[in-house]
């Protein structure tokens, strides 16, 4: 048990210093160590998700949302404090982006939480459009936020050494929330809701939870990304985003944490690499080939790339 | 004091009257039989008494305090497990995590004890492994224990559920058609299963079931349902020969 945890530990420790090598010296050019941070954003984003719908069973078309609310909210303080705060200012930019993007997730979570499945997916992707629309109009509650014209100045302090670490950071959360009891909770009521509540468990408080924890992660996700990426605008986090993750998520496989990185990672990659090697008039081809990727995908494993170990063995699939 | 009491509950579903005015009292450590035609109304009891279909008029009693208005989790945590007709197991999770999320009221820890792995979570956690085991060993499930509950055959599926219910350590216990499907060897094994965990476990037992052999042989009492009245209520030897029931089951004999 010890010895494994060192193991892991060290791992980690060297895949930051190996990357972080590489970076300095160059050997991963600015263009691609831009494309490993967005990786690394986008992967917490996904393990959000991958709590509220791969684990709980909670169809949620609004994730963007989310992330976009997180973006919005630190971007905003950051540029209040005008930088001047530092490290602690940073921290307290990410802090309020995440606990934003949590408290609007209870809020909503509260009243549409008792939908179903399909009916859930539709009220999310509402929420999707709001959210959007206010940040379109964003400029009459503060003309810092930019409005549609989208919003500067907000001062690039996430650094590989902040985003690689909280990356690490949230899916060990995201890992340990799953093995507890709290997790087992969750995956009971992906599985028959109505037999969870039977057996004790208060599936609204749970819902509620994971709701909350995936929304805060996508929070934290946005904040990271308003201050890596200098321009932030609503259609960053349009309800069609949302999809982009949650297609991470169902490719990766429902209930495979593993696979939810594993594909995030992957995905924004793949994406670039298209644009690497595709001729810029036929740029547009991406589209198509992500989708042929998707529709390969499903035919040939509709689980998803790592979901479905519970094949295998039993303990897995609740681990993993 | 009766450990549970229907008093004259009743359940509607629009204009359709499912259970009327049935009042029904278990003694702790009875097992009594709920049996009925198709249709009577057996598995409404079920739902009332554990707060998924709340009663329309009348009102259920766990130990002389009231269950009205209590979500089905609170029901539970308060003391009723059931088993469903058509088994509702947790089929994507382990045998051994069907049955630990059953203690999740009982866990021991709190959010920030999971998240941060305390000593706490890791005491708590051995705790909960351990007695779910011993529910399993108990269940003859052990050797099934890491394998998916959806992979197993029928029976142990049955048994699997009756294990899930027993960890959110009921007083009383509802098992809705345990037999169903069975041949006549493992309904033996279910009776001698029943009776033990009966007594091993202190329970008192409500079981719905419709093959008669088991029914006679391992309750005490039985409550005779018919389109949502109880008809009768007795001894099996009693329910046996009642009018009544024949009629319910056979049809009213032709008088000349």
């Amino acid at each position: 048990m010890r010895s494994r945890f060192f193991v892991v530990t060290g791992a980690i420790v060297g895949l930051y210093l190996i990357l972080e090598m590489l970076r300095r010296t160059g050997i991963i050019s600015l263009y691609w160590a831009q494309i490993m941070d967005l990786s690394l954003i986008i992967t917490i984003s996904a393990v959000g998700l991958s709590l509220i719908y791969g684990f709980t069973g909670q169809f949620s078309l609004g994730h963007a949302a989310f992330y976009g609310i997180g973006a919005y909210t630190a971007g905003f303080v950051s540029k209040s404090l005008g930088g001047g705060a530092g490290v602690a200012g940073f921290a307290l930019a990410l802090l309020a982006g995440a606990a934003a993007a949590g408290l609007v997730a209870f809020l909503i979570g509260l009243p549409i939480l008792r939908l179903r499945s399909d009916y859930l997916g539709i009220a999310t992707l509402g929420f999707g459009v709001i959210i959007r629309v206010l940040l379109d109009n964003s400029h009459k509650l503060s003309p810092a936020l930019g409005g549609a014209k989208g919003m500067l100045g907000v001062p690039q302090l996430a650094s590989f050494v902040w985003i690689f670490w909280l990356a690490v950071g949230a899916i060990l959360l995201a890992r340990n929330l799953i093995a507890s009891s709290f997790g087992r909770a969750c995956i009971s009521i992906r599985e028959d809701e109505v037999a969870a509540d039977l057996m004790g468990v208060n599936t609204t408080a749970l819902k509620t939870l994971a709701f909350v924890i995936g929304g805060a992660l996508a929070g934290l996700a946005g904040a990271l990304y308003a201050h890596r990426y200098p321009f932030l605008h609503p259609s960053t986090f349009d309800y069609l985003k949302s999809l982009d993750v949650l297609l991470v998520v169902v490719l990766g496989g429902l209930g495979s944490l593993t696979g939810t990185v594993v594909t995030a990672v992957g995905w924004v990659f793949l994406l670039e690499w298209l644009r690497a090697i595709l001729p810029a008039e036929y740029l547009d081809l991406r589209g198509v080939v992500y989708a042929l990727v998707l529709i390969v995908l499903m035919i040939a494993r509709p689980q998803g790339l790592l979901g479905g170990q519970s094949a295998k063995g039993g303990k897995r699939r609740a681990v993993a | 004091m009766p450990l549970l009491e229907c008093r004259n509950v009743s359940r509607y579903f629009g204009g359709l009257r499912a259970v009327g005015g049935l009042s029904l009292t278990l003694e702790p450590g009875e097992l009594v039989g709920l049996i009925g035609p198709n249709g009577a109304g057996k598995t409404t009891v079920f739902n009332m008494i554990t707060g998924i279909f709340p009663p329309t008029e009348g009102e259920v009693l766990l130990e002389g305090r009231s269950l009205a208005g209590l979500a089905p989790y609170r029901v539970t945590q308060s003391g009723i497990a059931r088993t469903f007709q058509n088994i509702r197991l947790y089929k994507e999770m382990s045998v051994l995590d069907n049955v630990r999320t059953a203690m999740h009221a009982d866990r021991g820890y709190g959010l920030f004890d999971a998240l941060l792995r305390t000593r706490r979570f890791g005491a708590a956690e051995r705790r909960l492994t351990e007695q779910a085991d011993a529910l399993l060993e108990r269940m003859k499930l052990s050797a099934r224990r890491d394998e998916m509950a959806g992979s197993l055959p029928y029976g142990e599926q049955r048994r699997l559920e009756i294990a899930r219910a027993l960890a959110t350590a009921p007083k009383l216990l509802l098992l809705d058609e345990p037999a169903a499907g069975m041949n006549p060897s493992e309904v033996g094994d279910l009776l001698e299963l029943v009776r033990g965990i009966q007594r091993d476990f202190g329970l008192t037992i409500l079981l719905i079931e419709h093959q008669m052999s088991l029914v006679m042989n391992l309750c005490q009492r039985l409550v005779v349902l018919d389109f949502g009245e109880a008809i009768a209520q007795g001894t099996p030897a009693e329910i046996q020969s009642n009018a009544r029931v024949l009629e319910a089951y056979l049809g009213k004999v032709a008088t000349a």
